[in-house]
């Protein structure tokens, strides 16, 4: 699929058009497009420091890009001030790679923090859907239980249910399988495939696990040198004739990518 | 050229630094002037950081007290000046020492906890977490200690006014034999209650100043445990030279009449 810009386009949640950023002399991003389509799981691969974490962020206005646009739903967010990215920022939720709970707050409280910020909920309304999104990634037991007190699966996927419980139309999951056992690697590749089907949403998943992409995904990304080389559907995606693509699948010391 | 280069670098990093800091400043009293204060948690941010501090704060102010009082206490009493020292204790306690040690020793201990933990926060993505939930640090973080702090300070202030002139007139009645009397009866005579309020006033621009410096060095960290360890030191130097500069000024314009 060719990326091209498409703001418009109805089965599109979001959107990078044509977006460059460095960090001082470092160019992360040039030129780069990539369109997030509508109840699909866009999986990201990269080599690392190639710039994935960088995409969530601008997703979702934590970063703003040097030039080119972000799109959600067709507004463009690059010039929107904090306040105006409240009401899309509660459209869209970001896991973190390490969960980011709050340390203070108990695993309850880290998920029921944005409802009770953020929504007109009641009380009990609010304890209703953080035991339910605790309960959709397997934690309601951990309800009182401090961050500290939680293994990194579980955190991890403490950090999901808190990412769900706004439910929002677009889920961004950074590296949620990064330095976790094959085991619990699994458990959490069903969870957002899981998520996904009960939320009739949207994600985009960045990760290095090709076992755990071709799992999840319905299309994939590769970022390379700052730009996306390939997307195309896994199938696709995995036949791709283009030798980076091929040379990353297959872990190669050998071919285009310089070690 | 490179002494130019410096000096331009640091000119920069200056006016970065109180731009920062002016924003981070208005944007909180923004939040507080609409009342957007989460009252839960500065009420819990207030009594830590009370009971964080009010025993170093009266140690300090006691012997501080102690001390004004055995320096000037025998002295006095030998050029017969004996009834002037509850005074001489009272006027520097209450109009400077008072609120400035109070001061100095929060900005140790609170400015630095919230540098140590808003850096923590940032180098743990946590900040970033709350901004892409929708929610403001400087409201949620901010803003308690803030408020905590304008109204614990000056109660530290006021405790420690009152240990240290209790400690002077112990120290002159046992060193220098002078009465409780005597030594109370110079402290009526000497401050008013508006000298206890101008202290307050100091107290409160001081508090702004350790709440202010504490979180907006805490919220400028960058990179891992050496860069939050950096940003609690910087914290709390600031903060002693803003309340050493600031106390010259106010003592200036609150009692340069008199």
């Amino acid at each position: 699929m060719t990326q091209t810009a498409r703001a418009s386009q109805p089965d599109l949640v979001a959107q990078l058009a044509d977006v460059s950023l460095a960090f001082g002399d470092r160019v992360v991003l040039s030129n780069c497009s990539l369109d997030i389509v509508e109840g699909a799981i866009t999986c990201i691969v990269g080599l690392s420091g190639a710039g994935k974490s960088t995409i969530v962020r601008l997703l979702d206005g934590l970063l703003r890009p040097d030039e080119g646009h972000v799109y959600v739903r067709g507004q463009d967010i690059c010039h929107l001030t904090e306040e105006q990215l409240i009401p899309v920022r509660q459209k869209i939720s970001l896991s973190f790679q390490f969960a980011a709970l709050l340390d203070s707050l108990t695993i309850g409280e880290n998920v029921a923090l944005p409802l009770q910020e953020n929504t007109t909920m009641s009380a009990s309304e609010i304890r209703g859907r953080v035991n339910e999104s605790l309960d959709s990634v397997g934690l309601l037991h951990t309800f009182d239980n401090l961050p500290n007190e939680l293994s990194g699966g579980m955190l991890k996927r403490a950090g999901f249910a808190r990412a769900i419980a706004t439910r929002p139309e677009l889920i961004l999951y950074d590296e949620p399988t990064t330095g976790l056992d094959p085991i619990v690697t699994h458990l959490i590749t069903e969870t957002i495939v899981k998520l996904r089907q009960k939320l009739n949403g949207t994600a985009v998943v960045i990760s290095h696990d090709l076992q755990s992409i071709y799992m999840m995904a319905d299309y994939v990304a590769m970022l390379f040198e700052g730009a996306v080389i390939a997307y195309d559907t896994v199938d696709n995606f995995r036949r791709s004739p283009n030798p980076i693509v091929q040379q990353f699948i297959q872990g190669s010391e050998v071919g285009p990518i310089p070690i | 050229m490179k002494v130019l280069d410096r000096f331009g670098r640091a000119t920069i990093d200056f006016f970065e630094y109180a731009g920062g800091l002016t924003m981070l400043s208005l944007e909180s009293a923004g939040f507080m002037v609409r009342l957007r204060v989460r009252i839960a948690e500065t009420i819990s941010q207030a009594a830590l950081l009370g009971v964080q501090s009010w025993i170093i704060v009266v140690l300090t102010s006691l012997f501080t007290g102690m001390v004004i009082s055995l320096e000037s206490a025998q002295q006095a009493v030998q050029y017969g000046f004996g009834s002037f020292v509850g005074g001489a204790v009272a006027y520097g306690t209450v109009r400077e020492l008072g609120p400035m040690l109070t001061a100095v020793v929060v900005a140790g201990r609170v400015g630095a906890a919230i540098a140590a933990e808003l850096g923590s926060m940032v180098v743990t993505e946590q900040i970033e977490a709350l901004r892409s939930m929708g929610l403001e640090p400087s409201r949620f973080l901010v803003v308690p200690r803030l408020v905590a702090l304008l109204l614990m300070l000056p109660m530290l202030t006021i405790f420690a006014d009152v240990v240290s002139i209790l400690g002077g007139m112990w120290v002159a009645f046992n060193y220098a034999h002078i009465s409780y009397d005597t030594f109370m009866s110079s402290v009526r005579e000497t401050i008013g209650f508006d000298d206890v309020l101008k202290g307050l006033v100091k107290s409160l621009v001081f508090a702004v100043i350790i709440a202010m410096v504490g979180a907006y060095q805490g919220l400028s960290t960058k990179g891992g445990a050496a860069g939050v360890g950096k940003s609690t030191t910087s914290a709390v130097v600031l903060s002693i030279i803003l309340i050493f500069a600031s106390n010259f000024v106010l003592s200036f314009l609150l009692f340069g009449g008199r």
